[in-house]
């Protein structure tokens, strides 16, 4: 069984309330913030692994990113990964879901052969959920979301996925595009092992010229969905100090919350 | 400028995330409870923290002793104890994969590498620096070794599964004690665990008394040669043992410099946060300044030891700082901290508590000294 997994290196969640916006340029400033991979993305590495443990064959990392992603995706090889593909190009820079997706899935069908495609159900940077459907549809292939168990009987594949107020069951034939999402499992643990034998697994780099994309179609310029300004909530506090005697004080906080709408 | 291959960066992170997860809940439990999750130990098996520095061809991960600090320094941060006893582990496994015959390191190594407890049996109750005073007999008897007397101080004692143990054999040709090393597995019949120490700190792995009962050994389990003891022993605790040591004491003072960060942005005095105070910066910058300094020495002497070069120096020298280091880093820490210093909600007084008994594991400050002068003196 050949299965390719989806992974997206994001900053650290543990990092988030250092990143601020560019006043000027109205993009995130990472600076400092350590990257890590997707962390939902790694419960498809598990599931990944686990299939391959029950059926046999081979699990594919595959990543669109820039290419200090490297480190990202020989942790995954490091977990247990068999290979890895990194898509870098500058031509991607400033990818949108759908741009993402289109590149995705020339890596997935230049590679080909894949029977399951997996992924995480969404990232934590941006958090649209979109890449697994995108890719299903651009790969003519059947595709779920949010999937919390996943279990292979034959050539076809039992799921559940998370709904608003409980689950759905489904059962399909391989080939597929999953998204998992963090419920389907615990991620094991990478041993020091996996460690070594990482940076002899294969490991390639395709830009947009060996994926024969069209610049048009990735990018900026591929993107139909661009962010438009970006501003932090305000959370700052105004402090005042009121003297007197006690009623003379509580009166000023009843008129001052009167004043703030708080109290009608 | 002292770097980590990426290998090692991604090694540290892998640990890391074992500890956090696993280790760092259970720290304060098992100082509090003064016990060792023993079962934890299958699990460190399993990802290779066992053998870390064992070749691949005994079941180990083929790594070096810059890896082992690194795992080492990363369970020390959280717990010192639970470091301190895969130190323990570490000497047992060294000794063997050092002088143990192609047959030994078959039969043992995997082992130690796949969840069996190893240990270094040296001290006595007559003193541990003295090396030649140990008083435990081992006797050839009828082409077998029979062993009697009392180890104390053992670390990993009460759960010991494959023993290194040093044994008076003899006299030699100057009528000097003979010093014979043995490997002895945890359930030999008269092998047992005696009394288990309360300690102020490393918490976390068993400290204790092995009696040796009329043990019987088979002359195989003979490591080295007769007479090797000394080598055995004083090699493994000055090649393995300080430098673990350090390592373990390293995360101590990481963990000292981490906790005095996240408190002195957290902790609000005169309405701003304890870090605006000048001389709080200044402790700030001493525990960075203390950690800098012991880190470049346990890894510049892990590095020598990776790289076949002599180290016994450099390794007492990691040893002597960093442990004293971490003693100052806690208790400078705990100043910073007040009050919260010293309740126990709050890991810094553990640290302490885990530094200074880090003093006399392997030789205390004082032996260093002796080791370091000697190195230089010698000269």
């Amino acid at each position: 069984m050949k299965i390719a997994v989806c992974i997206k290196p994001v900053p650290d969640p543990n990092h988030y309330n250092k990143i601020t916006v560019n006043p000027e340029t109205k993009l995130l400033e990472r600076k400092g913030i350590p990257m890590v991979i997707n962390p939902v993305d790694k419960n498809a590495i598990e599931a990944a692994l686990q299939l391959k443990e029950q059926a046999g064959g081979k699990v594919v990392l595959v990543s669109m990113a820039p290419p200090d992603a490297r480190e990202k995706l020989t942790e995954g090889l490091a977990m247990g990964a068999d290979e890895a593909f990194l898509l870098s190009d500058r031509a991607f820079a400033g990818s949108d879901t759908l741009a993402t997706a289109r590149v995705l899935a020339a890596g997935l069908k230049k590679i080909g052969g894949f029977d399951l495609i997996l992924a995480g159900a969404e990232s934590a940077d941006s958090g649209t959920s979109h890449i697994p459907s995108q890719l299903g549809e651009l790969m003519g292939l059947p595709h779920l979301n949010h999937l919390i168990e996943l279990n292979l009987e034959a050539a076809s594949l039992k799921m559940k996925t998370k709904i608003e107020y409980g689950y759905a069951e489904y059962e399909g034939n391989l080939p597929m595009v999953l998204g998992v999402a963090k419920e389907i499992n615990k991620p094991r643990y990478t041993t020091l092992m996996g460690v070594v034998a990482a940076r002899n697994k294969p490991f390639t780099i395709w830009g947009l010229d060996e994926l024969e994309l069209d610049p048009a179609s990735t990018g900026l310029a591929g993107s139909p969905t661009q962010p438009g300004e970006l501003h932090l909530p305000r959370h700052g506090r105004k402090a005042e100090l009121l003297e007197g005697e006690p009623g003379d004080i509580a009166g000023k906080i009843v008129a001052i919350l009167r004043a703030a709408g708080v109290l009608v | 400028m002292l770097r980590h291959s990426e290998n090692q960066v991604l090694l540290r992170k892998v640990v890391r995330d074992f500890v956090e997860q696993e280790i760092a809940p259970m720290a304060h439990k098992i100082d509090e409870e003064d016990t060792c999750p023993v079962e934890l130990f299958q699990k460190t098996a399993q990802l290779g923290f066992n053998g870390v520095f064992v070749p691949a061809e005994y079941g180990g991960a083929g790594l070096g002793y810059t890896e082992m600090a690194i795992v080492l320094e990363e369970i020390g941060r959280h717990s010192a104890g639970l470091a301190v006893g895969l130190v323990a582990h570490y000497m047992g496994v060294y000794a063997i994969m050092t002088w143990g015959s192609d047959e030994q390191k078959q039969k043992y190594l995997p082992l130690l590498c796949s969840g069996s407890f190893g240990g270094l049996s040296i001290t006595e109750p007559g003193g541990g620096s003295d090396f030649a005073g140990q008083k435990t007999i081992g006797q050839p008897v009828g082409g077998e070794w029979i062993l009697n007397g009392r180890k104390c101080f053992i670390t990993n004692s009460h759960c010991m599964g494959v023993n290194v143990l040093t044994a008076r054999t003899g006299e030699d040709d100057k009528g000097r004690p003979q010093i014979s090393a043995f490997i002895i597995e945890g359930d030999t019949p008269g092998h047992k665990p005696g009394r288990k120490e309360k300690k102020a700190g490393l918490r976390g792995s068993y400290t204790g008394e092995i009696i040796l009962d009329n043990v019987r050994l088979p002359q195989e389990n003979l490591l080295g040669k007769p007479g090797d003891g000394a080598k055995i022993g004083l090699g493994t605790l000055g090649e393995m043992g300080r430098g673990g040591t350090a390592a373990a004491a390293l995360g101590i003072v990481r963990g000292c410099l981490e906790e005095s960060v996240k408190y002195a942005k957290e902790r609000i005095i005169y309405g701003k946060p304890l870090a605006k105070l000048t001389n709080i910066q200044f402790l700030i910058a001493q525990n960075r300044t203390d950690y800098e300094a012991a880190r470049l020495l346990t890894y510049n002497a892990a590095g020598m030891k990776d790289a076949g070069k002599p180290c016994a120096s450099e390794l007492s020298i990691a040893k002597y700082f960093v442990v004293e280091t971490a003693v100052k880093a806690a208790k400078r820490t705990m100043d910073l901290m007040g009050g919260y210093g010293v309740i126990s909600d709050y890991p810094v007084n553990r640290y302490l508590r885990d530094a200074v008994a880090a003093i006399p594991a392997c030789g205390t400050s004082h032996i260093m000294q002796v080791i370091i002068a000697g190195g230089e003196l010698r000269k």
